[in-house]
């Protein structure tokens, strides 16, 4: 399908285009971009008047919950999900049922996402057998069967040994390991950040110093082996100084942070609401404070959603037992515009970079670039356009968002995956 | 003042008049008490539901009598031997039992914030009776009665709360209730005990017990749980006993008037001395006798019962 995309704002931060430029793409490639492109006969036209057109957006940190939750979301209901938020591509993590450990996994996800996805798919495989952190996944193999990266996300991998193994046997791959960094003798019982919230609310809660020793650990291990270690969901200003100090000295080391650990803090929990619990937890106005600063300097590389759907049943409990996690893909875009460009915290090229072009780079991705060639996975915004939170109205099979009833101004206009407009 | 809460679900909620709204209702409740037939026909029709997720003998018990004396229907519903023991969640429990229309649920439960969920559920009044380490809202008021009765008033006292402050939902609604009623208080304990930010709750944070119980009107000691030398926040009993323990060699250097409190069960020899515990400084049973009026107020302006 061939499309030009006219009267827009071509933004594309990384190769330094910002400007009303056309649009044309053909077979799924981006062909071409200038001012006033002539219309061949047989091309869909879209009049992207007032609106910003941006290389596609990849969440490189999404649950798909398929194979084995199918009652929390499923491929075809997540990739949906992906593209209503203006999402063109996402990586699923390995802790579905059983764990993506294997080839077999691997390929059932691809296969399934190929008939029932409505964005790309990138698997993430485990990290270690069953996410038990004994022994090592056979990560070569699904390497070759397509993961593009590997983690035992939800969990954090202890046995620093077996960890380094892990870096050291996947350097070949190119595929980085992603770390959830998180000492679970620190955390150990804990259902939110430790400080004077949880001290009023009597919920026992984890000192940042759970994240922040796991990335020192990390990072010390990811100098040792040269490896690329990618810390997911980076919620601490520790972790984010210690992550500039080891990009500085050239440590292989970049991060991701997610839109409820930019905008809200563990305030949040007082109405007592689960949909304010996740792992990590949202922690203080000073670890907020570090956490745009370094999305601003690039300390953080990439916004992730960390999209944790979950069934009402497990989110409705007393707070302590509800299910960690929330989901993001819908709100993101809308939510991280209008609290954040809007405002003029962060500006709109900045976020659009750690969207799309440094989540394609970090993974290896197809797309992340405007450039003739790539892939046509396009991401078209529109600024002035009002929106509400309403989760019942979510493609994702699960409601447990922090963000329910917020309003706003700009968000997602139009989803194109290899030249193709998505509908859902 | 004229009460319009649905629920008692914190210390933390209420304005100061509010709290003396409740205790000189229970002040009022106290002459039931001492006639010969302890009965009146407030609350008569009324159902009160005894919903206890936890061990408990002193405020379920509490709260049956209190139930009782004002005619109120009271049925006891614990976890054990119930639908909660195969798996039903505490919300479907809690809706079940609100199908057969009682007026009141009483709730005692391991979680943080398990009344405040009940209470955003169910139309019935919800009595908070404790909610993991949040709060326990009577237990406070039935200390303020107590406080208020012996020494006479409570603005400007010193109130020094010992112990296990971290894990005590009773430490967390006694902070919130005195500070509102211009108490000024000093926790103290071993610093694995004293929760993080706690002197943002206004309070001052004491890691000697010399120095916490020196000028004190009251001393409120805590209950430490055996557990917490397993989970390796104390090294053992008998070190915290003799670092920690209140005993009368101690209380020689505290005021003369000084009142003892704890909020029960005694851990005899572990935070107080046998000695301590019986002296005349004591006024554990006082506190006991004063929860049973307290709840009587409690239930009688949540139950919209009329004057007794």
């Amino acid at each position: 399908m061939n499309l030009l995309i006219r009267n827009g704002r071509l933004l594309d931060p990384a190769a330094g285009v910002d400007g009303m430029l056309d649009l044309m793409i053909a077979e799924g490639r981006i062909a071409r971009t200038g001012q006033r492109l002539e219309a061949p006969a047989d091309i869909r036209v879209v009049d992207a008047t007032g609106k910003v057109v941006c290389s596609g957006f990849i969440d490189i940190h999404t649950h798909l919950r398929e194979p084995g939750h199918e009652y929390k979301e499923t491929i075809a209901s997540g990739t949906r999900a992906a593209a209503a938020g203006g999402f063109t591509a996402v990586c699923c993590m390995a802790n579905t049922f059983p764990v993506n450990d294997n080839r077999a996994v691997t390929d059932y996800i691809l296969a399934r996402a190929r008939v029932e996805g409505v964005v790309r798919v990138h698997p993430i495989g485990a990290v270690t057998r069953n996410l038990e952190g004994t022994q090592l996944a056979e990560l070569a193999e699904q390497a070759e069967a397509g993961c593009v990266a590997f983690s035992d996300d939800g969990r954090c991998v202890t046995n620093a040994e077996l960890y380094r193994r892990a870096m050291e046997y996947t350097l070949p791959f190119g595929t980085p390991i992603i770390s959830h960094a998180e000492d679970p003798d620190l955390s150990h019982g804990a259902a939110m950040n430790e400080g004077i919230v949880s001290t009023e609310l009597g919920i026992h809660g984890q000192p940042a110093a759970a994240e922040d020793v796991m990335v020192a650990r990390d990072i010390v291990l990811a100098e040792l082996t040269q490896a690329h270690v990618h810390i997911a969901h980076v919620s601490t200003a520790g972790a984010v100084r210690m992550i500039r100090e080891a990009k500085a000295r050239g440590i292989r080391v970049t991060a991701e942070v997610t839109p409820h650990h930019l905008l809200l803090t563990d305030e949040a929990v007082r109405g007592w609401d689960p949909n304010t619990k996740m792992a990590p937890p949202l922690r203080g106005k000073r670890d907020v404070e570090a956490l745009l600063e370094a999305l601003a300097d690039g300390t953080i590389d990439c916004i992730a959603t960390d999209h944790a759907p979950h069934a009402l049943s497990e989110k409705e409990d007393e707070f302590a037992e509800a299910a960690n996690g929330v989901v993001g893909l819908e709100t993101a875009v809308s939510v991280l515009l209008d609290r954040l460009v809007r405002p003029g915290i962060i500006d709109l090229g900045t976020l659009v970079a750690r969207l799309s072009s440094a989540p394609a780079r970090l993974l290896n991705l197809p797309g992340g670039s405007l450039a003739p060639g790539a892939v046509a996975d396009v991401t078209i915004l529109d600024l002035g356009q009002p929106w509400t939170v309403d989760p019942a109205r979510f493609r994702s099979r699960a409601r447990n968002t922090p963000f329910a009833a917020w309003a706003g101004i700009g968000g997602p206009w139009m989803t194109i995956v290899g030249g193709v407009p998505i509908t859902v | 003042m004229a009460w319009k809460r649905k629920d008692l679900l914190s210390m933390q909620d209420l304005e100061a008049a509010e709290i003396t709204d409740v205790l000189d209702t229970a002040e009022s409740m106290k002459e039931i008490a001492s006639r010969e037939i302890k009965k009146v026909p407030t609350l008569r029709g009324k159902t009160v539901v005894n919903l206890f997720y936890e061990a408990s003998t002193r405020t379920r018990t509490s709260f049956e009598i209190a139930g009782k004396w004002l005619s109120a229907d009271v049925i006891n519903f614990s976890a054990s031997g119930s639908s909660a023991e195969k798996g039903e969640s505490l919300l479907d429990t809690a809706k079940n039992i609100e199908a057969m229309r009682p007026d009141v649920v009483v709730v005692r439960h391991k979680a943080s914030g398990a009344a405040a969920l009940l209470a955003r559920h169910l139309r019935c009044a919800v009595v908070n009776a404790g909610d993991g380490a949040h709060e326990h809202p009577t237990q406070a008021l039935l200390d303020l009665l107590t406080i208020r009765e012996k020494k006479g008033h409570l603005e400007g006292l010193n109130v020094a709360i010992v112990g296990d402050v971290t894990h005590s939902r009773v430490a967390r609604s006694n902070i919130y209730g005195m500070r509102k009623m211009g108490i000024t208080v000093t926790v103290a304990g071993p610093p694995t005990l004293i929760p993080a930010a706690c002197q943002e709750l206004g309070v001052k944070v004491s890691h000697r017990l010399e120095e916490a119980i020196a000028h004190a009107d009251v001393i409120m000691m805590l209950r430490l749980q055996h557990e917490r030398m397993l989970s390796g926040f104390i090294p053992s009993i008998r070190e915290y006993s003799r670092v920690w323990g209140l005993t009368l060699a101690r209380l020689e250097h505290c005021r003369p008037d000084v009142l003892i409190m704890h909020p029960g069960p005694v851990n005899r020899g572990v935070e107080l001395s046998p000695e301590v515990a019986d002296s005349r400084y004591s006024v554990i049973l006082d506190q006991v006798t004063n929860g049973v009026a307290i709840r009587m107020g409690v239930l009688f302006l949540l139950a919209g019962g009329k004057a007794a």
